[in-house]
């Protein structure tokens, strides 16, 4: 019992720390791709960038407007926390390191990403601003038609590996990791999650150039701190998918700790979200959907459909 | 353990659904209806019913409360409608349904009086058992759902085909 506090805090402490240490990281990267400097005055690389943005949000007015909804005001940066946290539950960091190993692991990731999406309707509705409002909608919809595809194409690792326990899944990777016959799920489970996290290039709903900033528009202080540190979290959940969908989880050579492995893997993964952030831009909003609907929804199903005929074929 | 969870569940679930039926905004009427699934996700987990617990969340709470709340934000109901809404739930209204409920209430009580048996053990019911089900016994049900959605989405692609539009007004065929 004491191992599974130890595991719960471990794990949070991690998150904690991984999302706010993205801060940086993702300025420095994007920096570096763009041929800039980045944050790097205070502290050593200016790691210390991470602390001052923390206090200088503390130290912001937490301003709620007189016109908006209070309550669900208050309410929406929390769901987007929770929900991304929930979903760290079922997620294998390592061999016997996972918070709770429930047999329907992939269906309680799929759930809490679909509650994810309240906390950007909400957040937007409650604001009562017409921008943010038009970014909660553009929201509600991207992020329903994206979840749609994200559950099917995960739906062929599922076909190959049999289960829904995301450690079984770990380790039916065993022989061959499922990035080799799950390619085409691979890609599209990728893209789902970029636009899942509304990141950029997908970041339609906050959409700074068109919308002010979207769905958070009229947040400030430590709200819009919870929405943009859960917007990392997010990254680093879907990062922490991929890996243990497609890419073996904590399976690895032995001359490191399966945990490191899976760290490393995570890392690559969140390096990929900023490098796209740093080379593409922003599709219309018409286009996504179109992209989503007529592209990524009939390969999905085809992904599927072909995945469990060449496993039936090779079960006779 | 189990039944306290369960007590506490099933009244979340009670509490939220009055709060559904009592609130004169309509945007809390839903969310509360958000709560009400939830719980009973979590009464379905209790028993035995994992998947049903975890697609009642994504399917209910997930997907369709999300587009009946889509639909209310574009309808933009203010304080107007709410005000409005008091006015038609007049306490005169409660009486019948009440009424209708306590008759339900007294069946549910004698039910319980009279069956002194137990509970069998808790099966829990895994996603495969789940599938098998649907695709061995209830086939002709999964189909006929299939023909269903399948006549939905046509109808829903006839009413949303929009004649060919040209930019210019000149050009206007």
């Amino acid at each position: 019992m004491t191992n599974f506090w130890w595991i719960i805090g471990g794990v949070l402490f991690a998150l904690l720390n991984t999302a706010a240490g993205l801060i940086w990281v993702e300025r420095r990267m994007l920096a570096l791709w763009q041929d800039r400097y980045g944050p790097n005055r205070a502290g050593p690389f200016g790691l210390l960038v991470v602390l001052a943005d923390t206090l200088k949000l503390f130290f912001k007015e937490d301003w709620i407007p007189p016109f908006a909804d209070k309550i669900v005001f208050v309410f929406a940066p929390g769901v987007v926390m929770l929900s991304v946290l929930m979903s760290f539950v079922v997620m294998p960091f390592g061999p016997h390191v996972i918070v709770a190993d429930l047999n329907i692991g992939l269906l309680f990731f799929l759930a809490m990403s679909s509650l994810g999406v309240y906390s950007v309707v909400l957040g937007g509705w409650a604001s009562n601003n017409k921008y943010a409002l038009l970014g909660a909608m553009r929201g509600a919809s991207q992020m329903i038609s994206y979840e749609v595809f994200m559950g099917l194409a995960l739906m062929g690792v599922v076909v190959l590996s049999g289960s829904f326990n995301l450690r079984e899944i770990v380790e039916a990777q065993r022989t061959m990791w499922f990035i080799v016959p799950q390619f085409l799920g691979f890609l599209i489970f990728l893209v789902a999650g970029v636009a899942e996290t509304h990141r950029l290039p997908f970041d339609i709903p906050e959409a700074e150039s068109e919308l002010v900033a979207g769905f958070h528009s009229e947040y400030s202080g430590m709200k819009f701190g919870m929405f943009f540190i859960g917007e990392y979290l997010g990254i680093t959940l879907i990062s922490g998918m991929l890996v243990t969908l497609y890419f073996g989880g904590w399976l690895g050579p032995a001359f490191l700790p399966p945990v490191i492995w899976f760290a490393i893997k995570t890392f690559c993964f969140i390096l990929l979200f900023i490098l796209f952030r740093a080379s593409m831009p922003r599709p219309r909003y018409d286009q996504l959907m179109e992209y989503g609907w007529k592209v990524l929804f009939p390969l999905s199903i085809l992904n599927l459909l072909v995945t469990a005929a060449i496993k039936l074929w090779l079960n006779n | 353990m189990m039944g306290l969870t369960f007590y506490i569940a099933a009244a979340i679930a009670v509490i939220a659904t009055v709060m559904v039926i009592t609130r004169y905004n309509i945007m809390h009427a839903l969310l509360y209806l958000v709560v009400s699934l939830l719980a009973v996700a979590v009464v379905l987990y209790l028993y035995g019913a994992p998947f049903i617990a975890a697609l009642e969340v994504i399917v209910y709470a997930g997907a369709i409360m999300v587009l009946l709340i889509f639909f209310v934000m574009m309808l933009n109901l203010g304080k107007e409608s709410a005000i409005q809404e008091q006015q038609w739930l007049k306490p005169r209204i409660w009486i019948f349904p009440s009424l209708l409920c306590l008759v339900l209430l007294g069946e549910l009580v004698f039910l319980i009086s009279q069956n002194h048996q137990p509970p069998s053990a808790i099966k829990v019911v895994d996603p495969k058992a789940v599938g098998m089900a649907l695709f061995g016994p209830y086939m002709a049900a999964v189909e006929l759902t299939g023909i269903l959605l399948m006549a939905g989405i046509v109808g829903a692609y006839h009413l949303g085909r929009q004649k060919e539009k040209t930019l210019h007004r000149f050009l206007e065929n």
